[in-house]
């Protein structure tokens, strides 16, 4: 019975952590653009504009359901629901703290890349069931992204995962810290099992892990339909492509989806490269710092905030670049980033042979 | 020549990002609204731009050219803005007295009643022709600029101190006058 109720209490509390999130990453996501452009954002509702976004999904909860005539009803109505179900299930297997788990699987990374493929049949689903020709673009354009940049994100965990040699996500955290349980080291020479620290996070553990980090990360933009990555939405010449047709709450899913994936890639990529939940702050000689910032709610500390600070990066990117071309975003992929991907992958095998032995 | 790019590419976006960061920063900083003719108006380079309108208002120039507005006291209705408009929104009608109803502020002798009044504010096209042709200076741009209404009526705007018994009332009182007239006329 009890464990009845946890199972059914953890996707409601990942749920509504999901749906908080992008309340705020939304007003975050407006004030920053504002900022960037010496605007001030949102400033009306509530103190300087704080119920923006509240407001916001009270308005589209109150929309009607409106499908176009001339679309295809089913596919119409299930797209948002396959769209959000993929990023939701990513979040079972995400490690938050030591033992802060949803599910403990021994291939959660294996898993999380298989479920969140998903979403791509579901944009397309939107597209297709839309019967709008720039939906049917947009999802066109999503699809050729997303099952390209899957590609760099694949072997950039896989560079990682060599190195770590297991696709537990939580063990791999764990083998980042000053719990880990075997011997790691800083740039391969100088063990840092009892120093831990941000010395003994993957990209410090084998340097060109942090080209494979920005590999991975780049890809996780395109991955999630962000800027300059957004051909799939593209406001401008698309009118916000596969989800143009919708409206009210079937639109807050599919952008409560987006949101989520933002925080689910960025989460990931803190997991597998940047140390998870384990603290930045170094062992000194006599001051344990990273023992005291290690435990239960510093994990989820630590995690929430690493996760927030790339998300604030990706924002920040956003705001920045603009739009790639069609072209442009293939010959990125599949000229720079797929090479450089392996290249990573194949120092990965020479260090685990030449430096960890 | 794919390096080549790929550098450029990563070089140009890093220095992109150094510029939207640094302007993320320099938002903590509001830019004064400064009246245009100051000579540091051009000074402020940074913070942000935005004028929360309502609740903060630019400083506007004296001499611009905003809605109209008349007092009615000093007018001799000589229906001369009336013509001088290039769009006909004034839309005056006279009642004549048949005495000097008074004086304007600057002694002009008033000799007829406006009966009406209006300017459509919606037609007005802001050229100001009616305040230069106006002998009393009766009519004026003022420096207001935001009306709006969901009602078109609403940017009629009527300056006639008359109601409708007083109307009535003037007229009845010009005709008895004629008919006077014209009876001392007939009786002579």
């Amino acid at each position: 019975m009890d464990n009845l109720i946890l199972n059914i209490l953890t996707p409601l509390i990942i749920f509504a952590f999901i749906a908080l999130f992008t309340l705020f990453a939304v007003y975050a996501e407006r004030k920053i653009a504002g900022f960037v452009q010496d605007r001030l954002g949102p400033m009306e509702t509530g103190k300087f504009g704080l119920l923006q976004t509240f407001a916001d999904i009270l308005k589209l909860l109150q929309k009607e359901f409106i499908s176009p005539r001339a679309a295809d009803r089913l596919l119409f109505a299930l797209a948002p629901i396959v769209i959000f179900v993929a990023v939701f299930i990513g979040y079972s297997v995400m490690p938050w703290s030591p033992g802060l788990i949803p599910a403990q699987t021994h291939t959660g990374l294996f898993f999380i890349m298989a479920v969140v493929s998903i979403d791509a049949i579901g944009i397309l689903m939107a597209g297709w069931g839309s019967n709008n020709k720039y939906s049917l673009l947009g999802a066109i354009r999503a699809i050729s992204q997303m099952i390209s940049y899957e590609i760099p994100i694949g072997l950039s965990l896989i560079a990682a995962v060599m190195i770590s040699q297991t696709l537990d996500l939580s063990l791999i955290a764990t083998n980042q810290g000053i719990e880990a349980q075997t011997d790691i080291f800083f740039l391969g020479i100088w063990q840092v099992n009892e120093i831990g620290g941000f010395l003994a996070w993957n990209i410090f553990q084998a340097p060109h892990l942090l080209i494979a980090y920005v590999i991975f990360f780049i890809a996780s933009l395109a991955e999630c339909n962000r800027a300059p990555f957004d051909i799939p939405e593209a406001e401008s010449e698309l009118i916000g492509g596969f989800h143009t047709e919708y409206g009210g709450i079937r639109f807050a899913f599919i952008f409560l989806a987006e949101y989520a994936m933002m925080f689910l890639v960025a989460m990931l990529g803190t997991v597998i490269f940047l140390g998870g939940w384990n603290t930045p702050l170094p062992n000194i000689g006599g001051l344990p710092l990273a023992h005291w910032t290690s435990g239960i709610i510093w994990g989820i500390f630590w995690t929430l905030s690493k996760s927030l600070f790339i998300v604030a990066v990706q924002i920040w990117i956003r705001w920045t670049l603009p739009r790639f071309r069609a072209d442009q975003l293939m010959a990125l992929c599949w000229k720079v980033l797929i090479p450089l991907a392996f290249v990573t992958m194949a120092i990965s095998g020479l260090w685990r042979i030449l430096v960890m032995i | 020549m794919m390096l080549k790019t790929t550098l450029k590419g990563l070089t140009t976006a890093i220095k992109g990002l150094r510029l939207t960061v640094s302007h993320l920063f320099r938002a903590r900083k509001q830019r004064q609204s400064v009246d245009i003719k100051q000579a540091k108006y051009f000074d402020q380079q940074e913070g942000v731009a935005t004028v929360q309108y309502p609740k903060v208002q630019m400083p506007i120039p004296e001499v611009a050219r905003y809605q109209l507005d008349v007092e009615i006291d000093d007018c001799i209705v000589c229906d001369l803005c009336a013509k001088a408009c290039p769009v006909d929104c004034i839309d005056i009608q006279a009642i004549k007295s048949p005495q000097a109803i008074g004086h304007t502020s600057d002694g002009s002798v008033k000799r007829l009643y406006a009966a009406k009044f209006d300017i459509d504010m919606a037609k007005c096209m802001y050229c100001g022709l009616c305040t230069v042709v106006c002998p009393t200076e009766c009519i004026i741009m003022t420096d207001q600029y935001d009306r709006t209404s969901s009602n078109l009526a609403d940017l009629t705007y009527s300056f006639s101190d008359l109601n409708e018994q007083q109307i009535l009332q003037r007229k009845a009182e010009w005709t008895q006058f004629q008919a006077e007239k014209e009876a001392a006329k007939s009786k002579r």
